[in-house]
């Protein structure tokens, strides 16, 4: 089976971001830089899927500039087999996004598609339920566990209230939530080893797409911020506090 | 032309994000239609017919809705959706699951976790864990909003019902099939809409000792929430889980218990109007953004406070 897995280079999770002074967006210049920790999650699960079937291939995907090839070659050090960059310097809304993954999955026609269920920068969550819906594949958003069959797979999903199971036929789109796996890091022999990997780059001219413009970007600014309080010194003075000052009690 | 709500329920009973959601809808100032699908459902088209502010509510009752699969669902809307301007579901795991799904259908982007609208066709929502806030301009005919919903009010307001209409949809049904729910048991009032939310982190240890979070929730009639660390580390249930990749809280009063209060904690309560932190780490960067910071050891302040919370009764 062909697993495709999409993952996305954004600001390490780590990082205090900074919102730009003219209020264009966030600095990205000389700020570290990792996979979308979801992304990593989704690795993890193809990797793991094709330890216990070697039959299975894993291609990871990514659509950016240049400097995503680094993303790519983490998925490739973590087990992914080889590695596609859509080039390009332009920014694209999900819906966009899930255009130009569409048409690598058309190309390479994959039976599963794992992906992280959010980008911890645009916090959408969009992407996997617009490129099922794009394909009309079936979706499975949030898995916390997933069994591949023969020719279905069933999924656990978080939601609200707690969990739910679905069964749904392959092919499919699946978007991982933190509770799948716990992914594994790469190590120096399989970081050299995935500098070998092929990696190919498809620029984004060449895939005939005409995209347009969804949604225009105004501004972006930093949160009203949230001044400390005071320390109190012990829970009687609390509970006055809550009662009398603040007056939630 | 007219907004549409998409209604969030379990066959029985509106789900309260519905009542934040259809908030947001009256923001937009336009009729707005509630669209009730499921199975044996009527009980919701009535309770959602009586919600002040709805105009109508459109009901397709039909066994193929009966767990809202976002495939059924979305084939569903899609074929209406051409008699609206604006289509609008909560920012729940139900209204992400489904509405990109409708939007890329449609040919339309989606605004996600919509936290002001500033125009009919200009947003406010947070990026980055709540650490930006973006404001974006729909280009497309059609809105595509999932609302954030504590930042919206509940309308709790009755009317005398609007008219409920029944319509029926014939889909192509797809391959995806409802297996089963586990779903949490609690008596206790639900997280998201709790005016008073108490959650332990890592500091709490085990299980066993969670249990001190949840006496001291009962003894404020609170919800009860956690950290990613304390839901990791098997001391309660995902569905508690504060934050960026959990819920998004907002009540009168937060109580983080042993919680250090990293980016993505605080992602998903830092609009809690009073914040209360206990901690034995001074330096802890919840308290940076607490109101009232209590430094200790939470297993002799947690008793300590719902003694004397008892007591004052």
């Amino acid at each position: 089976m062909k697993i495709l897995v999409a993952v996305k280079r954004v600001i390490d999770p780590y990082v205090k971001i900074r919102v730009k002074a003219d209020n264009t967006g966030v600095e990205t210049q000389n700020i570290k830089m990792s996979m979308n920790p979801f992304d990593e999650i989704a690795v993890e699960e193809a990797v793991r899927l094709k330890e216990k079937n070697n039959d299975h291939e894993i291609i990871a995907v990514t659509v950016g500039p240049d400097a995503s090839q680094e993303t790519l070659r983490h998925a490739l050090a973590l087990g992914a087999d080889r590695a596609i960059l859509v080039r390009t310097e332009k920014h694209f809304c999900s819906l966009n996004i899930a255009k130009i993954v569409q048409k690598i999955v058309e190309r390479e026609q994959p039976e599963l598609v794992l992906m992280g269920k959010q980008s911890i920068d645009g916090d959408n969550n969009q992407t996997p339920q617009m490129l099922a819906a794009l394909l009309n594949w079936p979706q499975a958003t949030f898995a916390s566990k997933l069994t591949v069959q023969e020719k279905a797979i069933e999924v656990t999903r978080e939601i609200d209230g707690g969990l739910e199971t679905l069964t749904m036929s392959l092919p499919a789109v699946v978007s991982t939530d933190l509770r799948l796996n716990e992914p594994r890091y790469a190590s120096l022999p399989n970081i050299m080893k995935a500098k070998r990997k092929v990696l190919d780059i498809t620029e984004y001219d060449t895939l005939g797409l005409t995209l347009k413009e969804h949604v225009q970007v105004i501004s972006t600014t930093a949160p009203a911020s949230r001044s400390a309080g005071i320390k109190v010194t012990s829970v009687s003075e609390l509970i006055n506090k809550l009662k009398f000052e603040a007056k939630v009690l | 032309m007219s907004t549409l709500v998409i209604v969030e329920h379990d066959n029985k009973f509106i789900h309260s994000a519905t009542r934040n959601t259809l908030s947001a809808a009256i923001a937009l100032k336009q009729d707005v239609i509630l669209l009730v699908a499921g199975y044996q459902c009527q009980a919701v088209a009535e309770e959602a017919a009586a919600i002040a502010g709805a105009h109508a509510v459109w009901l397709v009752d039909n066994a193929v809705y009966e767990h809202q699969l976002a495939e059924n669902m979305a084939e569903l809307i899609t074929s209406i959706a051409g008699s609206f301007t604006a289509i609008l579901a909560p920012a729940s795991t139900f209204g992400k699951n489904l509405l990109p799904r409708v939007a890329a259908k449609l040919d339309t982007a989606q605004v996600s976790d919509v936290s002001r609208i500033i125009e009919k066709d200009t947003f406010e929502h947070p990026i980055y864990a709540g650490n930006a806030i973006e404001t974006v301009k729909v280009l497309d005919a059609t809105k595509i909003l999932t609302i954030r919903t504590t930042a919206f009010d509940a309308i709790t307001e009755s009317q005398s019902p609007c008219c409920i209409e029944r319509i029926d949809k014939s889909i192509q049904e797809s391959s995806t099939r409802f297996v089963k729910h586990e779903l949490s048991q609690s008596e206790r009032p639900d997280l998201a809409s709790a005016k008073i939310v108490v959650s332990g982190g890592r500091g709490l240890q085990s299980t066993e000792k969670f249990k001190l979070i949840e006496e001291l929730a009962d003894a404020l009639g609170a919800a009860v929430g956690a950290s990613r660390a304390a839901v990791d580390a098997g001391f309660v249930p995902n569905d508690y889980q504060v934050g960026q990749t959990g819920k998004i809280v907002a009540p009168s009063l937060y109580i983080a218990v042993g919680i250090s209060g990293a980016v993505q904690h605080l992602a998903g309560m830092k609009d809690s109007k009073v914040i209360v932190a206990i901690n034995k780490d001074e330096d802890a960067p919840i308290f940076q953004i607490a109101n009232y910071g209590l430094v200790g050891d939470l297993f002799e302040v947690v008793p300590e406070f719902i003694e004397q919370l008892k007591a004052s009764r």
